[in-house]
């Protein structure tokens, strides 16, 4: 029985890191995210968690991480400006595979930018939020439901691959008030999954002695394994070292975990990572994400109804990005595709590079409002 | 009977990185006698470390152990005790990693009270970087980064500790390792936070161009610049007494501890008591 439930994107993120198995919430005060903080305040302690506003975004990134490191599934949610300043500590995390939840509600930047309004341009920051190589996982909710879905998606895939992951909301999605439909209970909690433990014989544990693109294996603090953690590169037992062939290695490895996986096993779960509506018949390709989707739902309709074969694309994983299902797109559209997104172009970057070709149509917008379905009727009618 | 440090060290990791001389080792193993002391299960210690030559104290230490980000110690150290309260958890940091870039963890560590054991490692310098100023550097000293004399203010950070709320703080010079022993018994047998600054030397990259070439010059400098409590206090020259650090234990208070103090916030989130309000808090603003 799926559950119907009356709320807004960002207490939906909150519930669902808890029915995840979430119990460390580390975070800091900021527009347009901070309700995530006000809810986990509320449900952390209910089920014996901890929820901690720290001093500032850099210690609340921290906390979550050394919660994580301890053994508890931990998360903090912030935006743009609070994302730049957990950078680093979200490196330690690539490099030393600790799992992580990172919502972002964005807003519009840079910098300060636009607090209170709506954008999509923390695309590229979510694919390198640090310095150095690695490869990062960005899930994108496209409507309340899926603030729930792909929040709980976050936490198994951040065990899965020790890794932090990124979920996107935006500021309409997070707070829009609305209907969602979420999964029972039951069948969130029979798909959970905990990073993996080593059971044998502790002088034999060596948690970073694993093949090249697997993750590491990282107990849990305090049940007898005792190893080091250290954001230097380090061996197969967490030591520092600096030999080239070890670091080579070692990136790789982070790289491949996400980015080799991906594409070998076409996703790193089995759950879907893009949406389609009406593409199969349709003559034109709109392809958008997060909030701006819910207008090209809309637009696809609209067009249908004036005899425009109209379809969606809807990418859910930004990161790594759907290449398979982008090339064939790319062939079958041609130059009929619609890139729509609140930014000047990032995702559509992404899209030029996958299908090598910069003849599509792009409705771009950066100035903190969203992009009306008529937008996007009138750009397709110009293309065609 | 020679005190066996082999079972607290990794010995494989040994020799340390640390240079010849180095205060570094000896509060090393003044920390792992007082753990001795404390009888602490090591499968239930953590050891936190940040960057600069302390950076690598975790790493040496056979437990759980954490070698984070410049700065950061204390943020991931509250993570760690909070996610599992029963651990015993000790932070090390140096003067740069704690006063400068870590700061507003160190201020706001103090005052949350949170129980974990805090140990500022203060050579007055960046050691490992080549000598650049940091926020103890004394007035008038020569650093790759103020060629021409710091003209920085120093931080007393023991004052800093006290005023920012943590109800353990103590100074104490590396110079006298029994009594640094004493002194981190103290301050892990204490509930709440516990600061621990300890004196120690960097002749290498502080005394060389300090006209203290060797490390014993330099523990000279810091014995001339320490004085235990009790005889500071008898200080009646208040320049004099501006000089110099007083050493021991400066402040010891009953406080609320912070995973304590949670404990309550989940009882009440679980209707297991009523409602966390200003009554529950003698101390209110």
């Amino acid at each position: 029985m799926a559950r119907e439930v009356i709320s807004t994107g960002n207490e939906l993120a909150a519930k669902a890191a808890v029915e995840a198995g979430a119990r460390f919430f580390g975070g800091y005060p900021i527009t347009p995210s901070s309700e995530v903080m006000h809810v986990s305040s509320d449900l952390l302690p209910k089920v014996g968690g901890t929820c901690i506003q720290m001093e500032d975004e850099i210690a609340g990134i921290s906390a979550a991480l050394g919660a994580s490191m301890a053994g508890v599934k931990s998360f903090t949610a912030t935006s743009g400006p609070g994302v730049s300043l957990k950078a680093e500590q979200i490196g330690l995390g690539f490099i030393a595979e600790i799992p992580l939840v990172i919502i972002n509600v964005m807003r519009g930047g840079p910098s300060t930018g636009l607090p209170t309004r709506v954008s999509q341009a923390d695309i590229g920051q979510a694919q390198y939020p640090t310095h150095g190589d690695y490869a990062s996982i960005t899930l994108c909710a496209g409507s309340l439901s899926e603030c729930y879905t792909e929040t709980v998606r976050g936490f198994n895939l951040a065990e899965k691959y020790m890794t932090p992951v990124f979920v996107l909301l935006d500021e309409t999605i997070g707070h829009m008030h609305g209907k969602a439909i979420l999964p029972d209970i039951e069948e969130i909690e029979a798909g959970i999954v905990d990073r993996e433990k080593f059971h044998g014989d502790p002088a034999d544990y060596k948690p970073y002695d694993v093949p090249m693109n697997k993750p590491a294996v990282l107990n849990p603090m305090f049940e007898g394994y005792k190893y080091h953690i250290t954001g230097l590169h380090h061996g197969a037992e967490g030591f520092p070292t600096e030999d080239a062939q070890q670091c080579e290695f070692n990136i790789e490895r982070l790289v491949g975990k996400i980015n080799t996986v991906h594409l070998e096993n076409n996703g790193l779960d089995d759950l879907p990572d893009y949406e389609e509506v009406d593409l199969e018949d349709a003559d034109v390709c709109i392809i958008a994400y997060g909030s701006i989707a819910l207008g090209a739902y809309e637009a696809v309709k609209k067009l249908r109804s004036e005899g425009i074969k109209a379809g969606l694309f809807r990418p859910i994983m930004l990161w790594p990005s759907p290449i398979k299902r982008l090339e064939e797109l790319g062939e079958k559209f041609e130059n009929r595709i619609m890139v729509t997104e609140l930014n000047m172009g990032q995702y559509s970057k992404e899209i030029e590079r996958v299908i090598k070709r910069n003849d599509f149509t792009t409705l771009l917008k950066a100035n903190g409002r969203p992009i009306a379905p008529a937008e996007m009727v009138a750009k397709i009618k110009e293309m065609i | 009977m020679a005190f066996n440090y082999d079972k607290y060290l990794r010995v494989n990791k040994m020799p340390t990185l640390w240079c010849w001389g180095c205060g570094d080792g000896v509060i090393l193993k003044a920390t792992i006698r007082a753990i001795e002391k404390m009888g602490w299960d090591m499968d239930n210690v953590c050891v936190v470390s940040g960057i600069g030559c302390s950076g690598r104290f975790s790493s040496y230490i056979d437990c759980n152990t954490v070698h984070t980000t410049h700065g950061r110690t204390i943020a991931y150290a509250t993570g760690i005790k909070l996610a599992k309260p029963h651990a015993n958890v000790i932070v090390v940091a140096g003067d740069g990693d704690g006063l400068a870039i870590g700061g507003n963890h160190t201020i706001h560590g103090c005052r949350r009270n949170i129980d974990l054991n805090f140990i500022l490692i203060n050579n007055f310098i960046y050691g490992l970087t080549n000598s650049q100023t940091s926020p103890t550097t004394p007035r008038g000293m020569w650093t790759v980064s103020q060629k021409n004399g710091n003209i920085d203010p120093t931080f007393n950070a023991c004052k800093l500790a006290i005023g920012a709320g943590a109800s353990f703080v103590a100074r104490e010079p590396m110079t006298d390792p029994k009594k640094l022993e004493k002194i981190l018994v103290k301050a892990f047998s204490h509930k709440g936070f516990s600061f621990v600054e300890v004196n120690s030397n960097c002749h290498i990259n502080l005394g060389r161009k300090n006209k203290m070439l060797s490390a014993m010059d330099n523990l000279k400098w810091i014995d001339s610049i320490t004085l235990p409590l009790k005889k500071w206090e008898a200080l009646e020259d208040e320049v004099e007494k501006e000089n110099i650090l007083p050493t021991g234990v400066l402040r010891e208070v009953e406080q609320e501890e912070y995973c304590d103090m949670y404990k309550e916030i989940q009882m009440a989130a679980q209707g297991q008591r009523a409602k966390i309000t200003q009554d529950d808090f003698e101390k209110k603003i």
